[in-house]
């Protein structure tokens, strides 16, 4: 994926896309995200791709709203578009995306298999992102967003989101 | 295929979401715990997200300055080509997941042929959801099990559920003439074919619930047609009340 990325990226305008995050997550920045798809500049005009991690996501909006922002302060005008093609994955969270994601208490996504397993209740692998015990539990499939699950931890008992593998 | 009749094809789908979206939505708030609340509420938006780029899409095949929310909420009853299941109204949990169970079941099978499409939009809408649907039918599968295998008084009213919904299950492999241009010009599923896999898919999970298997043989439709239950109307009352009283108004 990454390199992918860099022949569609300007790296010129990372910087500016770095400082955008996702609305639901503070502490993640959209490039480590990885819905930013596309970032060139054309005829003056900065055109920039985004995809959404789950159909519904209403930070979507937000995010374009922000690209938009961030590049009328350094004076270029921004276009934004929404593509579907290629579904996002979170295999595209960059290692740095999921530190942040760690250190913000929100397990980050294990494999596919063993995505599937922690969901199921069938293994306790899922590592609590605030006292690091792997016993935990999952309370529910669904989570405070679309993209993760609740879980809790039977050690130091607090609750925390588990994003979820989407491949 | 003319634009118009790939936005017919294009209702034909996405208005089954939209529905189920909207009776999944009215549960916001009044979930049975706050967890079921969230995951109901999840689905309604995932379903919500789907319709969005299904009517983006349409809008803008239409040409006529047209927009998602014009095709959503500004169609009369008739012009509604949801199937009669998504629209059946939210009677108790067990309910609310049989039917749940029933479409997601058809909506995975669906959309994995769709991604066959070769419609580009069409395809990239079904690959995305595929993702978020596996994960809904996962869920309702699993209330279904433990409902179906639970208590006596649960098991009594999943059957209930079952039997009272099994008669809405046949309408959604029935081909309409939208269907059949659709099929012919390749963009289209031939949902007829997907009957076979449905019910093996769905009497492994009713067998795993210890669920009876209806045996009836009769089958409601109309809702393909535009012709609905009566509960529909009430349904679009509630979904389209903010744009009939606030024309042209955005979220």
């Amino acid at each position: 994926m990454t390199i992918e990325l860099e022949q569609h990226i300007n790296p010129k305008l990372i910087s500016i896309l770095e400082k955008i995050s996702d609305p639901e997550i503070p502490v993640l920045s959209i490039m480590d995200m990885g819905v930013v798809r596309y970032a060139q500049i054309v005829d003056d005009v900065a055109q920039i791709k985004i995809t959404p991690t789950y159909s519904g996501c209403p930070a979507m909006d937000v995010i374009g709203d922000d690209i938009i922002a961030a590049f009328k302060d350094k004076d270029i005008k921004a276009e934004v578009d929404l593509i579907l093609s290629p579904a996002w994955t979170t295999d595209w969270i960059t290692p740095r995306g999921r530190k942040a994601l760690e250190e913000y208490g929100i397990a980050a996504p294990l494999d596919e298999e063993a995505d599937k397993e922690a969901l199921l209740g069938n293994k306790k692998i899922v590592k609590c992102p605030q006292c690091g015990s792997i016993h935990t539990k999952m309370v529910s499939q669904f989570g405070s967003t679309a993209c993760k699950a609740l879980f809790q931890c039977e050690d130091c008992l607090e609750p925390f989101d588990y994003f979820k593998c989407l491949k | 295929m003319k634009n118009e009749n790939i936005i017919q094809y294009i209702y034909g789908i996405a208005d089954n979401a939209l529905i189920l979206g909207q009776r999944l939505s009215e549960l916001c708030g009044h979930g049975p715990n706050l967890e079921t609340d969230i995951a109901l509420t999840n689905i309604s938006l995932d379903l919500f997200g789907q319709i969005r780029s299904y009517f983006q899409y349409a809008a803008k095949l239409s040409g006529d300055k047209k927009t998602e929310d014009d095709l959503a909420f500004l169609r009369i009853e008739r012009e509604y080509k949801n199937v009669l299941l998504v629209e059946q109204p939210n009677r108790h949990f067990g309910y609310v997941l049989t039917r749940q169970f029933f479409y997601d079941v058809f909506h995975l099978l669906l959309l994995q042929e769709l991604q066959k499409s070769t419609d580009e939009t069409l395809t990239a809408i079904a690959k995305k959801g595929i993702k978020e649907v596996s994960y809904h039918q996962r869920f309702s599968s699993d209330w279904i099990k433990r409902l179906g295998d639970g208590t006596e008084e649960s098991h009594h009213k999943v059957q209930e559920a079952v039997d009272d919904l099994w008669k809405f299950t046949d309408e959604l492999f029935h081909m309409t003439e939208d269907d059949r241009v659709a099929v012919e010009s390749g963009i289209g599923v031939d949902v007829s074919k997907l009957k076979e896999r449905y019910y093996k898919r769905v009497g492994e999970v009713l067998e795993e619930a210890t669920l009876t298997i209806p045996e009836t043989k009769w089958f409601q439709k109309g809702g393909k047609q535009g012709i609905h239950s009566e509960h529909m109307g009430y349904l679009l009352a509630d979904l389209q009340y903010m744009q009939r009283t606030y024309p042209n108004m955005e979220w």
